[in-house]
């Protein structure tokens, strides 16, 4: 270490710790869970066949096998699930967006003195249980929850529309709970913008619509992509929006992993599809990390 | 022009009004006296009542709190390490390893995280005998894990903003790095220690998935209680209990907020 | 250089014999930063009571030579001694040296007064001795009224007399000043230059600044060290590495001059004569070391020390030239002349010479001529 004084022995200490915590928490259990996923189930506790048995001799037999792998590649049901969990977050994400850009320019556009207030207006519901926003939902979209009794009230309808339990009722959940992840990004973008751009194009002539379209929504592209990445990571792998909100054809990865975890107790399947899951999330998350490497470069 | 600022205005009232309607509206059914929680008979505070004898909740509520803070405290100590350590390491590859390890369980999916948790405490418990029964520790201990990577990015992002030549001017002063961090480094973290403390409780509070999976016999958390209990359908004590959380969190929120601006106003007097 | 104000008068530089150990000896000492070389096998003394600076181009190493001599960077390769006493591996934190930072960098989160007092603090020094010394430094530097306020509600000026409050209540050996002017504007800068110096004198201790201004550290210094890409390229008086330079980097550091090229004829008693082409004759001047002849070096003049008249002088080093503009600037005349051979040559002659000349106008040709004692032998 070239001469920072009197660091050398504090310096290991600082940095063992957290090492040590995330080599233990996150490192080995994904080692393991890609372990068991080459495991068989059975009953028994745990309910998984030991990868390592020590016969004769000194060396242990291994006994991996790939079936899990095999029917998570064939059969239809973890096909569709892997599937729709791709095309739920992306249209959620893309419905965010529609929603998230106009709010993003308006507090961008604000007054100094508001744009603090109306943001932190943004963020407190993320401080809000996640849990509850999703719940407040279900008193909503229920046969007789409030949109249904207002209809209902003013004769729009004569039986209950049933949103609740829908795949519709899904994506409003991914929308309603992701949506300050959208919006911020695409606020710290816009904010640093140098509106003279607009200024610049106006006195070319182009009119404010394709102003924006030409100038404005280009430069904003990285707040965007940042924004969108927020959200559709994050809902690959959902599991409380469907649980609560979807029916029982609404296919998400993480619902199915948990069903097979809790309710058919095959862990080496869970694991397989956790593994599956993880494949699925790491392009998009790569891509996040490319993009904020490319932001805090520049 | 006109047309537009009208039509990004309206937007953003949508946005709101997307937002927090669905919340006013849990709070106004939690003064609803009909157990059908969305068919309104009439104004009452029975089930804030009913809430409060709720021996179950109230137990699980106190748990989540002792495992909240425990978690954030842990969280929050480990975080500052680990912003230490990474802004230590001069090789691009040490680093950026830490870094992506510090980061995982910010983008790992809940799921996967809780099974991955829950099948290393199996593991360890085959070979080690510990952790025996698994419980609010191994709660706390997942906890931590996820308030971890979100301490660090805060604390991370104040450190690099703090200007080094104050460090180097306490070093120069005659402070050994110990002095200098109490000193001048704590000090000046403290507002994003406090942030990323609050953030890492308000995490664990909150969670229900990682805490399904890696929970044990007895330990059962308010979210836990909470999403059993909406698995099922609306509640009425529910909407009492979110109504309750969300004053909680909406009240922490704007004092946090306000204690954090007049740091930044400080901060930004000296630029 | 001639619009530039006499500087404050600075105290002469202590003779050596009279301090044989140098207060702050620095021998062979090296800095890399991966494949750069900071600071490459400097060596240097400072004597105490000296207003020494370190000058430079961005990029030269006069930060971090002075970051070495604080402690911030240690060394890869040479020893630094202060008061005879090896401090090569000491830490900031145990060296008798305290810097001025560029940024102040005072702790935003103490008062000026605990700002000031920290260092004391750090000593363990009595409570109500750190309470009166600070109250001293700060009343010396006018700053006694802001003991209370936060760093945030000063100006910019304020905040660095608390700096200095700082750095010198602890009566270090020698006070490191990184660049304290460059963030004034023109006009604070020249009052906080005296301001400066005055306070050296007043407080007695040894000061080294680093500076990339040359007008700064001419005025204000009593030694100075040019350094290019790690090294020091000519160490002394203002007056040495102006009248007498080494090279013609550092010729052309210190305000302008006429360098004409040209080739070593013979070397004698301190005089030698070079031929010249770019001037068209043999040109004499000073010589530092003795050259061989046919070296190649460039004969250096100041355009102060050059005379101009009509008719061609008695005298030596006489060049013959036409005007290519006389310029007015109000306490001399800057004429660029140029010779047959086409190289141009800048004069500046006082308003009376030049009208003694016969205010020669552009055009007309005139004659360039200076004693020899003002010409100095470049060699690179």
């Amino acid at each position: 270490m070239s001469g920072r004084p009197g660091h050398s022995c504090s310096g290991v200490f600082v940095a063992g710790v957290p090492l040590v915590w995330l080599l233990l928490f996150v490192l080995l259990p994904l080692l393991i869970v890609f372990a068991i996923s080459l495991a068989e189930t059975r009953t028994g506790s745990p309910p998984y066949t030991p990868l390592f048995t020590w016969e004769a001799g000194f060396l242990p037999r291994i006994h991996v096998q790939a079936r899990n792998y095999a029917l998570l590649l064939s059969d239809r049901l973890y096909i569709d699930a892997f599937l729709s969990s791709l095309r739920i977050a992306a249209t959620s994400s893309f419905i965010a967006l529609l929603i998230a850009y106009p709010m993003a320019y308006a507090i961008a556009r604000a007054r100094e003195s508001v744009r603090t207030p109306l943001l932190m207006l943004v963020i407190l519901p993320f401080w809000t249980s996640f849990l509850i926003r999703v719940y407040a939902w279900t008193g909503i979209l229920n046969s007789n929850g409030f949109i249904n009794n207002v209809l209902l009230d003013f004769g729009l309808i004569k039986a209950p529309l049933p949103l609740l339990h829908t795949e519709f009722a899904v994506h409003l959940g991914i929308v309603y709970s992701y949506l300050p992840f959208m919006v911020l990004p695409i606020f710290a973008v816009l904010e640093k913008l140098d509106w003279t751009y607009l200024e610049a194009a106006a006195d070319l002539g182009a009119r404010p619509l394709k102003a924006f379209l030409r100038v404005t929504l280009p430069l904003s592209l990285p707040g965007i992509f940042a924004g969108v990445l927020l959200v559709f990571i994050p809902a690959l792998g959902e599991f409380i929006v469907p649980e609560l909100l979807g029916g029982p054809d609404t296919l998400m990865v993480g619902r199915v992993l948990w069903t097979e975890f809790f309710s058919n107790r095959d862990w080496p399947l869970a694991s397989a599809l956790a593994i599956g899951l993880l494949v699925l999330v790491l392009v998009p998350a790569i891509v996040f990390f490319r993009l904020m490497r490319k932001e805090e470069a520049a | 022009m006109k047309n537009r600022s009208t039509f990004v205005l309206s937007m953003l009232v949508f946005g709101y009004a997307f937002l927090y309607v669905p919340i006013v509206i849990l709070i106004i059914y939690s003064f609803n006296d009909s157990r059908l929680v969305t068919v309104w008979s009439h104004f009452s505070a029975r089930w804030y009542g009913e809430l409060f004898k709720n021996a179950q909740i109230g137990e699980a509520l106190w748990l989540s709190l002792r495992v909240a803070a425990a978690s954030a405290t842990v969280s929050v100590i480990l975080g500052t390490s680990a912003a230490f350590a990474m802004r230590r390491m001069r090789t691009l590859f040490s680093r950026g390893a830490f870094e992506a390890m510090v980061t995982t369980p910010l983008i790992l999916p809940e799921v996967l995280t809780g099974l991955s948790l829950l099948l290393l405490f199996v593991f360890l418990g085959e070979t080690l005998g510990w952790p025996g029964q698994r419980g609010a520790l191994t709660i706390t201990l997942a906890h931590i894990t996820f308030g971890m990577a979100y301490a660090t990015v805060v604390i991370r992002a104040r450190l690099s903003q703090l200007d080094p030549a104050l460090e180097e001017a306490a070093a120069d002063l005659g402070a050994t790095p110990w002095r200098t961090f109490r000193r001048v480094t704590l000090p000046l973290l403290l507002p994003a220690i406090f942030a990323a403390w609050l953030l890492a409780f308000t995490l664990s509070l909150d969670d229900v998935v990682i805490a399904s999976f890696v929970t044990g016999p007895g330990a059962t958390t308010l979210p836990l209680v909470i999403f059993s209990s909406v698995r099922l359908g609306v509640s009425p004590q529910i909407n009492a209990l979110a109504t309750l959380l969300v004053l909680f969190a909406a009240c922490t929120i704007l004092t946090a907020t306000l204690i954090l601006r007049r740091e930044e106003m400080q901060a930004k007097n000296m630029k | 250089m001639d619009t530039h104000q006499d500087g404050p008068v600075r105290r002469p530089l202590q003779p050596a014999a009279a301090n044989p150990i140098p207060l702050l000896r620095i021998e062979k000492a090296s800095k890399r930063f991966g494949l750069v070389t900071a600071v490459d096998a400097v060596s240097l003394d400072i004597h105490r009571g000296e207003f020494f600076c370190l000058l430079g181009g961005s990029g030269s190493g006069k930060t971090t030579l002075l970051r070495m001599i604080a402690g911030l960077e240690l060394p890869d390769e040479g020893r630094i001694a202060i008061e005879g006493e090896d401090v090569t591996g000491a830490p900031a934190y145990a060296r008798p040296v305290n810097m001025m930072f560029q940024s102040y960098a005072l702790f935003p989160h103490l008062s000026v007064e605990k700002n000031v007092a920290f260092g004391l603090q750090e000593e363990g020094r009595p409570k109500a001795e750190i309470a009166k010394r600070v109250r001293e430094a700060l009343e010396m530097l006018d700053m006694g009224a802001f003991s209370a306020r936060k760093p945030h509600q000063l100006s910019g000026g304020q905040r660095q007399r608390v700096a200095f409050a700082r750095a010198l209540v602890k009566h270090p050996k020698i006070l490191l000043l990184d660049e304290p002017l460059a963030a004034l504007d023109k006009k604070l800068r020249e009052r906080a230059q005296f301001e400066l110096v005055r306070l050296r004198e007043r407080v007695g201790i040894t000061f080294v600044m680093v500076t990339h201004d040359q007008e700064e550290a001419m005025g204000m210094a009593s030694r100075i060290a040019l350094m290019q890409d790690g090294k020091i390229v000519q160490a002394g008086s203002p007056r040495e590495l102006y009248d007498a330079p080494v090279s013609r980097y550092v010729a052309d550091f210190f305000g302008t001059s006429n360098l004409f090229e040209g080739n070593i004829k013979e070397c004698a008693r301190g005089e030698a004569a070079v031929e010249s082409a770019e001037a068209g004759t043999v040109l004499r001047g000073q010589y530092g070391e003795r050259l061989a002849a046919q070296t190649s070096v460039a004969v250096m003049v100041r355009p102060e020390q050059v005379h101009l008249s009509r008719e061609a002088p008695q005298a030596e080093n006489v060049l013959r030239g036409k005007i290519a503009s006389a310029a007015f600037l109000g306490n001399c005349h800057a004429c660029q002349v140029t010779l047959d051979s086409g190289k141009t040559v800048l004069a500046r002659l006082s308003p009376a010479e030049f009208g003694k000349a016969g205010s020669p106008a552009a055009g007309e040709t005139v004659h360039l001529f200076w004693p020899s004692a003002a010409a100095r032998v470049l060699k690179q």
